[in-house]
C-alpha cells in the first residue's frame, strides 16, 4: 500500500473558477457581494429596496438564484437594471461555474455593482466561493436568535450581517441582542446592520455600506492601474 | 479532470438522503480520485483521506454516506473514505496562544485577551490516498 499526500481542497475546481471570476471583477473595478440567507429571511425584498434607492446612473446587475422559478427576477425586473434568474433545479447553492456561465452574455465592462442573491439555505452556500468580495449574511427577526450559533460557518465568512424584519422586533420573541452577540461570538467584530424592507429603517446605512464598498473597489483600480 | 458519470439510476434514487449538500462534496471528492487514478494507470486506489474543519459546514455522517452510495457498485468499489475532524483553533493576538475554540468563546485562556484569529477549521481538504501495489 502506497500513501500519497495530495494536499488540495476539495472544491478545487469551483476554487478555481471563482478566484477567475475575482480577478475579472479587480481588473474591472467592480464590486461583487454574495447575498446569503435561509428562505423567507428577505434577500428578494432587500434587493427590491435597494434597487429603488439606486442612483439610476449605478450601473448594477443582479443575478438571482433559486430552486424553481423565475419568480425573483419577475420581482426585480421593474427596477429596470439588468436581472438574471439562475434556477438550479433541485441544487441548493450557486457554484462559480454556474455564476461564469450567466455572466456570458453580459459586457462586464458596463458594470459597476453585481449582486448575487444565492439560494435560500444558510448550509451549502457557505462552501462554494463565488468569487465575490463579501459575503453577506441575513437573519431575521421571525427566526431563532441562535441561527449563527447553529450554523456558525456562514456567520463566520460572511463581512456583514443584516438583521431584518427589525420592525417587527415588538411582536415576536426575539431579542436583537442576543442575536447579535450570537453573532459576533462566531465572528468577533463582525459588522452588523439593523434593517426594515418595510419601514426603511437602515437601509440608509446599508446604502452606505455598499457605496463605501464600491468606492474601494474603484480604489483599488485606480492604484493598480488599468 | 474527469466526472463522476458512474452513478447507477439506484445510486440516483437513494442520493436524496444524504442531502444535496453532503453529496455535492462526496461528488468532488470522487472526482479527484479519479483524476489521482488516471496518475497511476492499472492501479487502483482503495483509500481517500480528508480534512473536515469546524466550520467547513460539513455533516460528516451524511459525507460518508453520499459517499458510499456513490461508489456503491461502481468500479471505485471498495473505496474507503476516512474523516479527519479539524477543530477550530484560534491564536491570541497578544500572547500568541494557541487554543481550541469551546462553546464559540474567543477570548485566550491564557491571558483573556478578546482579540484571537482563527487558524484553523476552515478545511475541506483531500490530504492523502491509498494506491493499491
Amino acid at each position: 500500500m502506497n500513501r500519497i499526500a495530495v494536499e488540495k481542497k476539495v472544491l478545487n475546481e469551483n476554487q478555481v473558477l471563482a478566484e477567475q471570476l475575482r480577478e475579472r471583477y479587480r481588473r474591472l473595478g467592480i464590486l461583487c457581494v454574495n447575498l446569503i440567507s435561509a428562505p423567507g429571511s428577505g434577500k428578494t425584498a432587500l434587493l427590491e429596496r435597494t434597487l429603488e434607492r439606486m442612483d439610476r446612473s449605478t450601473r448594477v446587475a443582479v443575478l438571482t438564484g433559486d430552486l424553481q422559478t423565475e419568480n425573483d427576477a419577475q420581482r426585480l425586473a421593474k427596477f429596470e437594471f439588468p436581472v438574471k434568474q439562475i434556477t438550479t433545479g433541485g441544487t441548493c447553492h450557486l457554484d462559480a461555474k454556474l455564476i461564469g456561465k450567466h455572466l456570458e452574455d453580459w459586457k462586464l465592462e458596463d458594470l459597476d455593482l453585481l449582486i448575487v442573491e444565492n439560494v435560500g439555505n444558510l448550509v451549502c452556500p457557505s462552501s462554494y466561493d463565488l468569487g465575490e468580495d463579501a459575503k453577506i449574511v441575513l437573519l431575521s427577526t421571525t427566526e431563532g436568535e441562535d441561527k449563527p450559533l447553529k450554523y456558525p460557518s456562514i456567520f463566520f465568512k460572511s463581512e456583514l450581517m443584516l438583521l431584518t424584519k427589525i420592525d417587527l422586533l415588538p411582536y415576536v420573541p426575539f431579542s436583537a441582542e442576543v442575536a447579535r452577540e450570537n453573532a459576533r461570538r462566531v465572528h468577533p467584530g463582525m459588522e452588523i446592520i439593523d434593517v426594515s424592507n418595510t419601514t426603511g429603517e437602515g437601509l440608509d446605512r446599508w446604502m452606505g455600506w455598499l457605496a463605501a464598498r464600491q468606492e474601494k473597489a474603484k480604489s483599488k483600480l485606480e492604484s493598480v492601474g488599468t | 479532470m474527469g466526472t463522476a458519470n458512474n452513478l447507477t439510476p439506484s445510486n440516483h434514487a437513494t442520493m436524496g438522503r444524504a442531502g444535496m449538500h453532503e453529496l455535492g462534496i462526496a461528488t468532488s471528492i470522487l472526482e479527484h480520485v479519479q483524476a489521482e487514478a488516471q496518475r497511476h494507470p492499472g492501479r487502483r486506489i482503495s483509500k481517500v483521506g480528508v480534512k473536515i474543519g469546524e466550520l467547513s459546514g460539513v455533516d460528516r455522517d451524511a459525507l460518508q454516506f453520499g459517499f458510499e452510495v456513490l461508489v456503491k457498485d461502481t468500479e471505485w468499489e471498495p473505496l474507503v473514505l476516512e474523516m479527519e475532524y479539524v477543530p477550530r483553533m484560534q491564536r491570541c493576538s497578544k500572547c500568541a496562544c494557541e487554543f481550541r475554540m469551546e462553546d464559540f468563546d474567543p477570548h485566550c485562556p491564557r491571558c483573556g485577551e478578546f482579540s484571537t484569529q482563527c487558524i484553523s477549521g476552515e478545511e475541506l481538504d483531500i490530504a492523502y490516498m491509498e494506491v493499491e501495489t
